[in-house]
């Protein structure tokens, strides 16, 4: 269970929520009666899984279209998300793209697309993101970020999208290490394994690895008010990335991942 | 998130494990992703099935060596006409889903299938029946609307009073009259989420009809487990359960499914006679000794099945088929006492037999299952040539009493035995969609 026990309901602000994990995460909430705010690029998706979120117990679904990869006017668009609830107290960050490994191994364009959309923009919504949950009126304002594990080693099939995600990780750590001195947001970054998303579907996902997004679901909500800053997501995935990280590059090297 | 992506995989199995072979999976988030997956099946030439979360037993679930759209993400809830009830869900949203919404309001679904693992365009295609037929009808006797996506026509909205023949094909029609993508349908208001139940042992089978013809009516659900080893004096003993909502209890909790996972198979050697037999005599004192009344949550007498995850891999790596019948009222004393004697005689029976009276209320559906009469539900392990044997014995019986069998949960009905059977299913194949098919028709169809 959630703070929502003591404290009324939290405003949710959902940055890429059309994604499997986004949308367990938001129906976990709506559960809890969470006033929520969804953007994402697709419109008629987004008024199905709002509507659905409504139906599920939600105390208020509104949504925006919105590009989040672009990073103009940050500050602007994020006061806009806010004042469509009349503030929040809460920010999940969802969207990230895989990228194509291959394709920028010989395009750079590539590399810089996984790296902006990943890190770059990410930063800024979370830099601007923090400013408004230290002036909400909640006790707890928290903000929760999915990252991967992948940012925990780089590995030669997803380097690049490793790297920004190890990067956001670290940008997330520091800005929890920030608030720990001089404000009241909860900073925590989820490092995720393997979820049986969309995102993943063309793999074959048999074995003990891979999660539901409802498992990531709740272990997301808990992390609004325990834990972290730094999670991983189902746990045993800090053990695994504890072998992955110290194996010798030697050994790591015959590897192929 | 969309991704095109297909995926070729041998994961796919019918629930029994006995069908399995190669699919490609296409796994849509989102309603329109469902249709650039139809779309890129038939570029492919590759026929398409839809199906949910894979109970069918036998090969109605598959399409192998082709397409299946796996609906398992589409499952959102879309709207509810407080006034009248009606739920409008994506075809993908389960019992489960539809239970989480229902049940706190006072409402559930107007009739179950016993497991919440089912989703509703899975529910609709299979017409799924549960312990309250006799009172409620299918699941088709309470679907007021379906949207379907068809290949030749595109998006098409259907009902009774709405292209009816097409809605009754679609009902009950095994997912291949076109990709439902929702329906609606209309819960039934509940008193609390409890249930009160009675259980009266029988000691025979002539008792188990005693039983539920002073019963009759009189109670909304009512299920009988049999001892299907049992034989003599003691042929078709069993436990009769009659339950009705609790009108006193004042909860409206919703129950979750629990987490135990059936931790491995179970080893072959470990099926045998001796231990399904011990398992039933144990089952049955069991039940004796607790005879009674009592009041249940909803979940422990709906689905208590549930309670163990992947519960199908307790049959072993070579799984398990699933025989279920109905009989016609005339012949159904006799011929369920034939059939229990032919199995009790083969030894080769299941931990969980099923009999119920179904009653007369029909569904719009032409390859609707349940019709007036007795249903008999069988697990057997799979065991071959002779497990086949004792089926074409127990199709005998079943096709003499003018009875039939429920494509839902078979791997190897005789098409001859279908078409006997089902005699609406020519009619019925009229309405298939060009770009739709499973292993299950391929192996049944007339061409």
């Amino acid at each position: 269970m959630n703070s929502s026990s003591t404290q009324r309901p939290r405003k949710v602000l959902i940055l890429g929520a059309l994604s499997g994990v986004a949308e367990a995460t938001a129906r976990a909430m709506a559960r809890d009666g969470a006033e929520l705010a969804l953007v994402a690029r697709n419109e008629e998706k987004l008024a199905a899984v709002a509507k659905d979120l409504e139906l599920r117990g939600a105390g208020k679904v509104v949504t925006a279209v919105d590009d989040l990869a672009s990073g103009e006017d940050v500050a602007v668009r994020m006061r806009g998300f806010s004042d469509l609830l009349g503030g929040i107290d809460t920010i999940f960050l969802f969207y990230g793209v895989l990228g194509d490994q291959d394709e920028a191994d010989r395009d750079s364009t590539e590399v810089r697309r996984i790296i902006d959309i990943n890190f770059t923009s990410a930063a800024e919504w979370m830099t601007a993101g923090v400013d408004h949950l230290e002036n909400s009126a909640h006790e707890k304002p928290a903000i929760v970020v999915a990252s991967s594990v992948a940012g925990d080693r780089g590995r030669r099939s997803n380097y690049a999208y490793g790297a920004a995600k190890g990067g956001l990780s670290v940008f997330a750590q520091g800005l929890a290490h920030r608030m720990a001195a001089t404000g009241k947001t909860r900073v925590c970054v989820a490092k995720l394994g393997f979820v049986k998303t969309a995102m993943t579907a063309h793999l074959d996902r048999s074995g003990p690895l891979w999660a539901e997004p409802e498992t990531v679901a709740e272990a997301l909500v808990r992390a609004l008010d325990k834990g972290g800053p730094i999670i991983y997501v189902p746990g045993f995935w800090r053990f695994i990335m504890l072998a992955v990280r110290a194996t010798p590059a030697f050994v790591f090297n015959k590897v192929n991942l | 998130m969309t991704t095109g992506a297909i995926r070729r995989t041998t994961e796919w199995r019918s629930w029994g494990r006995v069908d399995r072979g190669e699919h490609f999976v296409a796994t849509p988030g989102y309603r329109a992703d469902v249709i650039d997956a139809f779309q890129s099946f038939a570029d492919a030439s590759q026929s398409t099935l839809a199906v949910g979360l894979g109970r069918s037993y036998g090969d109605s679930g598959l399409n192998v060596g082709n397409g299946l759209i796996n609906m398992g993400g589409v499952d959102r809830l879309m709207a509810f006409d407080d006034e009248r009830g009606v739920l409008r869900a994506e075809a993908g949203a389960s019992v489960w889903d539809i239970l989480e919404f229902a049940v706190p309001r006072g409402y559930f679904l107007p009739t179950t299938p016993g497991t919440r693992f089912v989703t509703l365009g899975g529910a609709i295609a299979n017409d799924v029946h549960g312990k309250n037929h006799h009172s409620a009808g299918t699941i088709g006797c309470h679907i007021e609307r379906i949207c379907l996506l068809r290949s030749d026509r595109g998006v098409v909205e259907i009902a009774a009073d709405k292209e009816p023949e097409l809605f009754a094909a679609t009902i009950a029609g095994l997912g291949l009259t076109g990709v439902i993508l929702w329906a609606d349908l209309k819960l039934t208001r509940i008193p609390s989420s409890v249930v009160a139940v009675e259980t009266t042992p029988f000691e025979n089978l002539n008792e188990f009809y005693e039983r539920a013809k002073a019963t009759g009516d009189k109670a909304e659900h009512t299920v009988a487990w049999v001892d299907c080893l049992a034989s003599g004096d003691s042929l078709g003993r069993g436990l009769f359960t009659a339950a009705d909502w609790d009108e006193k209890a004042a909860t409206r909790k919703i129950a979750r499914p629990g987490g135990l996972t059936a931790p491995f198979e179970t080893p072959s050697f470990l099926l045998n006679r001796l231990t399904i037999a011990a398992f039933n005599e144990f089952y049955y004192r069991l039940g004796r000794m607790r005879a009674g009344r009592t009041t249940l949550a909803y979940d422990k007498f709906h689905y208590p099945l549930d309670g163990v995850r992947e519960w199908n891999r307790l049959y072993g790596p070579r799984g398990f088929y699933q025989y279920q019948s109905v009989i016609p009222p005339k012949d159904a004393a006799e011929a369920t006492r034939e059939m229990l004697r032919a199995i009790s005689k083969e030894g080769d029976g299941s931990f969980l037999a099923v009999l119920k009276t179904f009653g007369a209320r029909r569904s719009p559906g032409l390859l609707s299952f349940p019709m007036e009469g007795t249903t008999l539900a069988l697990d057997f392990p799979n065991r071959g040539e002779k497990t086949l044997q004792l089926f074409a014995t127990l199709d005998k019986i079943v096709m003499d009493a003018g009875g039939r069998l429920y494509p839902a949960k078979d791997g190897r009905i005789p098409p001859g035995v279908f078409h006997a059977s089902y005699p609406h299913a020519e009619k019925f194949a009229e309405h298939i969609d060009p770009q739709l098919s499973s292993t299950f028709w391929e192996r049944v169809k007339r061409t």
